[in-house]
């Protein structure tokens, strides 16, 4: 596998800032709104997020983790065990805007036992999706995100990585390709 | 360790150090969904379980039950009193009846030592037993541990007492096993026409003084005095057991420690624990029947994941 860096720290920190801005263009001052990252690898940017804003804002925001381990359509077609992590959801959403957050838009998987984990706490009035990578055209359910960081065309044989600082000691992303597969 | 070692829960015998935590920390995730608004998950929706209670049992097969369904598995409920076995069917015949109708996991509760391994044995389907005469009951001891674990930080280390009919119980054997792979000290207390012979051969203290277990422990877990299982007396009477071997506020308010209460139901109130005790704030009786919802969720998740498609 040969491995290119897509986003580097700095073009991170530049994509959460719009990120940012965009939800504010939409949020107002997130009163009425609450940002939940999917476990385990949209929590980080949950994180990063929650700290621009709250700066930006002047005043903190919701934010949650959701777990959707029991809400996965792969349950006994993997040969691993599939096994949880924290949810935590110390707010209530009814009648809520609520942002899912994940690292990585692949299949949509994901963000479908997302959205189903979701409605066991009850009834937003919206949900949106923002994630930091898009790997356009590999999706296997209709589903798109309202914000993304960046749009990345991927073969099914490769695969993309978010690296965060607090975890693996460096801020990027990394597209690993089949080597003379350009 | 990401998955259990076992492909039946038959026993806590069979079950290693590794596998009870991952029982634990499965369980921790599912307290938590049965504290949703919506207490269901949809995990198991192709899975179809049957529930085989050769014995009667309120708790037990109540807390199977919902577990079950907050899992979203299809159930069948089958009781002894109501079936074919009044009119002389086998066990394995009864059995694979049943299971020829596609079912892929069976929850049995039987008077006969060993009738969980048995069955686990001879067919296909994966099997809970939910106690098995005077054998095991392993869901019991795990939820107890459980709920040890989250009174007082951890299990390891501390002491516990199991008091009362020892002799007619599986509660008491499969938390010996339990509590000693987790690292807890075990102590087993009661009249001793009450206590098995041999049990000091599973590496556990022995008192037919009820006050000095009671300081020794960090728990004291009550049981009830099993007198459907019992031929002949045990005891001169139920006032003098009760006198003896019953924990009342005067007793626990001697000690110079406060200890946790459990009982893993049903309570014969006033005989081995006053109604005082019971309802008080060091018990956690309750405590334990919702733990056993979210331990036998876990538990069925964990076997159910290992169900050949």
């Amino acid at each position: 596998m040969e491995k290119q860096v897509i986003l580097n720290a700095k073009q991170i920190e530049l994509t959460i800032k719009r990120l940012c801005h965009e939800l504010i263009e939409s949020h107002d001052d997130f009163k009425n709104s609450v940002i939940i990252g999917l476990q385990p690898r949209g929590i980080q940017v949950v994180g990063r997020l929650k700290l621009e804003l709250e700066s930006i804002l002047g005043h903190s925001i919701q934010c949650g983790n959701l777990d959707i381990t029991f809400f996965r359509d792969d349950f006994r077609r993997t040969e691993k065990q599939l096994l949880p992590s924290v949810t935590n959801l110390d707010f209530s959403i009814e009648n809520k805007k609520v942002v899912l957050v994940d690292d990585v838009l692949y299949t949509g998987r994901t963000i479908r036992a997302g959205l189903d984990a979701l409605l066991t706490f009850g009834r937003p009035s919206k949900v949106e999706l923002l994630v930091l990578i898009d790997r356009r055209f590999s999706r296997d359910l209709p589903i798109q995100a309202d914000y993304y960081g960046k749009t990345v065309d991927t073969l099914k044989m490769e695969r993309v990585s978010v690296d965060w600082s607090e975890i693996e000691g460096i801020d990027q992303v990394l597209l690993y390709t089949k080597a003379g597969n350009e | 360790m990401n998955n259990l070692s076992v492909d039946h829960l038959t026993g806590i015998r069979d079950l290693n150090h590794d596998d009870i935590q991952l029982i634990f920390k499965m369980a921790d995730s599912f307290k938590d969904v049965i504290n949703r608004p919506i207490k269901k998950v949809p995990s198991l929706r192709d899975i179809t379980i049957a529930n085989l209670f050769f014995e009667n049992s309120t708790r037990t097969r109540l807390s199977f039950e919902l577990a079950e369904k907050r899992l979203s598995a299809d159930i069948i409920n089958f009781s002894a009193s109501s079936s074919s076995v009044k009119k002389g069917e086998t066990l394995i015949d009864t059995v694979n009846n049943i299971l020829s109708m596609k079912v892929d996991m069976v929850v049995m509760r039987h008077p006969n030592p060993g009738a969980a391994h048995f069955l686990s044995q001879r067919i296909s389907a994966k099997v809970i037993n939910a106690g098995d005469g005077t054998h095991e009951h392993p869901t019991q001891a795990l939820l107890d541990a459980y709920s040890i674990r989250e009174a007082l930080g951890e299990v390891e280390g501390k002491k516990v007492v199991i008091v009362g009919d020892i002799l007619h119980s599986r509660v008491a054997l499969s938390n010996i096993y339990c509590l000693q792979k987790l690292g807890a000290e075990v102590m087993v207390c009661g009249p001793t026409t009450l206590i098995p012979k041999y049990i000091a051969d599973l590496g556990i203290k022995i008192s037919h003084n009820l006050k000095d277990a009671l300081q020794w422990c960090d728990v004291a877990n009550m049981l009830r005095i099993q007198l459907e299982r019992q031929e002949i007396n045990f005891f001169p009477s139920l006032r003098e057991y009760s006198m003896l071997f019953g924990l009342n506020k005067p007793l626990l308010d001697s000690l110079d420690k406060r200890i946790v209460i459990m009982h893993p139901g049903p309570i014969n109130r006033g005989v081995e624990i006053t109604s005082e005790v019971a309802d008080s704030d060091q018990s956690i009786i309750l405590n334990q029947v919702e733990n056993g919802v979210a331990i036998r969720m876990a538990i069925i998740y964990l076997l159910a994941s290992k169900i050949e498609r």
